[in-house]
């Protein structure tokens, strides 16, 4: 695989939620506005990149039967760091996104990494793997996150252009985000699907 | 000469029967409380059925051409009843707008994206009426008053019984409409529902024409009787008496046109008795304790989730093993 793939693979190909359908609580809890989640998708990312780096380093001194400890222990680490971090420069966010910041230690995404791909890669493929996958979950939460807000608060990253009685408000609730997620995992997966088939028949033709 | 060749499996003899006629015999049976709702809410009624109507078969019609790319099957009157349905569960002054957007849900979210008719697996109508309810809180509990068409008075407002059973500590009956009122549908609430009469009416023709079969409503209704009968018994001066209960809310229009559809309900008749039973407890908690006055059209969409698991717990024994 060369190094722009494995970068670049998270982007849509192996998108962490709208693929690999990973990391689906915060994807379904934070995207009720557009800052929430690039709040979320900058945290997370860091933690990946962070943790994807550190296990790859260790990764011939854990040993074997104990590396899921060892890896949580990394992660709650970074979690930690950007937890405080978070709390200390940007109050704002920290109160939105409540619990969710300190749940990212249990998020699929990053353990997924650790264990499928830091742990058995070198540091410079782990740390654009990392990226990958941490630009990959803001895209889908902020795909996300933009119907939801502009369809249930009529405002896109917190100015509203539509009217509130004009708001759906089922959409910031929790059925919406479901029913949000579906639609646009559906839509990426078919315009995914059309790509590749335009590819394929290029591919026949020449 | 063709014809008579055709070799064909069993069974041979074909009852005549195909989803255009079993959806025309549901818009007909819609018809009564069609005509009752038009004699107390005026123009706003039709207006309002139209347009969802006409927007159900139009979303189905583009969804199916430019999105599935499928034939269109608009002409089984499905999207009709749907949209009847849908228009039947809004209170009459609903902006028009907001009626295309109940639609497009009915449509666009709880129909096509599962396959189209026979595959969906909560009820369009309700699931629209459901998003409207949490989307627009406001607009879908301003109910009109009820007033026959000549008073040519301006447009009041009034709570629903069972608004007005929510806010009151304890049950005032004088507060309340009289039985033959709820029985005519000289009471606030969506326009399809008000009037038991002429629900009831077109549940006998549903009936009659074996469109529906007695097992959900009864099941529903009676279920409903027996819970609310207990907590009258309990304590009347707390909860309203079972009657009451049967006749106001969306309850008869949810048990016999809603839970009974055919996509939505289960198959044998030991399972559509437990769905009917389990529509009328949740009804009845959500009446009694829950946040919102009437639970009709929760009921039937938690019960239909349950549907497959019915299914699946009450096959009939294999004829013969």
């Amino acid at each position: 695989m060369s190094k722009l793939k494995i970068l670049t693979k998270g982007f849509f190909k192996e998108n962490p939620s709208l693929i690999l359908v990973l990391g689906t609580c915060p994807t379904l809890a934070v995207t009720t506005s557009v800052n929430n989640a690039l709040g979320m998708g900058a945290a997370t990312t860091f933690v990946l990149l962070m943790s994807n780096i550190l296990i790859s380093l260790l990764k011939n001194v854990i040993p074997d039967k104990i590396r899921i400890p060892c890896f949580i222990v990394i992660i709650a680490t970074f979690v930690s760091i950007i937890d405080l971090v978070i709390q200390g420069f940007l109050p704002a966010l920290s109160a939105s996104l409540g619990v969710f910041i300190p749940l990212i230690v249990v998020n699929c995404i990053v353990l997924g990494r650790a264990e499928a791909f830091a742990s058995k890669n070198p540091v410079w493929d782990s740390i654009l793997d990392g990226l990958g996958m941490g630009i990959g979950f803001t895209i889908s939460l902020v795909l996300i996150a933009a119907v939801r807000e502009i369809l249930g608060a009529g405002s896109f990253m917190g100015f509203s252009f539509i009217p509130s009685n004009y708001n759906m408000l089922l959409f910031v609730l929790a059925p919406g985000a479901f029913i949000v997620y579906g639609f646009v995992m559906a839509a990426v997966r078919q315009i995914l699907n059309n790509v590749e088939a335009k590819r394929k028949a290029k591919q026949a033709n020449a | 000469m063709n014809k008579l060749l055709n070799v064909s499996g069993s069974p041979h003899v074909h009852s005549g029967e195909s989803v255009q006629k079993i959806m025309l015999s549901v818009i007909i049976a819609l018809m009564p409380a069609f005509v009752v709702s038009i004699f107390y809410f005026g123009l706003p009624v039709i207006v309002l059925t139209l347009v969802s109507v006409g927007c159900c078969v139009l979303f189905e019609y583009l969804i199916q051409r430019f999105v599935m790319k499928v034939p269109t099957t608009i002409s089984d009157g499905s999207a009709i009843v749907t949209g009847l349905l849908l228009a039947f569960n809004v209170p009459a002054n609903l902006p028009i707008w907001m009626m295309v957007v109940g639609a497009l849900v009915a449509i666009g979210i709880a129909k096509m994206p599962f396959g189209g008719l026979g595959h969906n697996l909560f009820n369009p109508a309700l699931v629209a009426r459901v998003f409207m309810l949490i989307s627009f809180p406001v607009a879908m509990t301003t109910w009109p008053v009820p007033s026959p068409v000549w008073n040519f008075a301006d447009a009041v407002t009034g709570p629903t019984p069972l608004g007005i059973l929510k806010e009151s500590a304890a049950v005032n009956m004088g507060e309340m409409p009289r039985y033959l009122d709820l029985l005519v549908g000289q009471m606030g609430g969506s326009f399809g529902e008000i009037s038991a009469i002429a629900l009831l009416l077109g549940a006998a023709y549903l009936l009659w024409k074996r469109v529906i079969t007695w097992h959900i409503p009864v099941a529903f209704v009676l279920t409903v009787f027996i819970f609310s009968g207990i907590f009258y018994l309990i304590d009347p001066t707390q909860y309203a008496n079972p009657f009451f209960h049967i006749l106001t809310g969306g309850l008869l229009l949810g048990a016999f046109f809603m839970a009974t559809d055919m996509v939505t309900s289960p198959t044998t008749p030991s399972a559509m008795l437990v769905f009917g039973a389990g529509c009328g407890l949740i009804t009845i908690i959500i009446r009694l304790f829950g946040a919102y006055p009437e639970g009709v059209s929760f009921s039937i969409l938690l019960m239909n989730a349950m549907v497959p698991l019915l299914n699946r717990w009450f096959k009939p024994k294999t004829y013969a093993k």
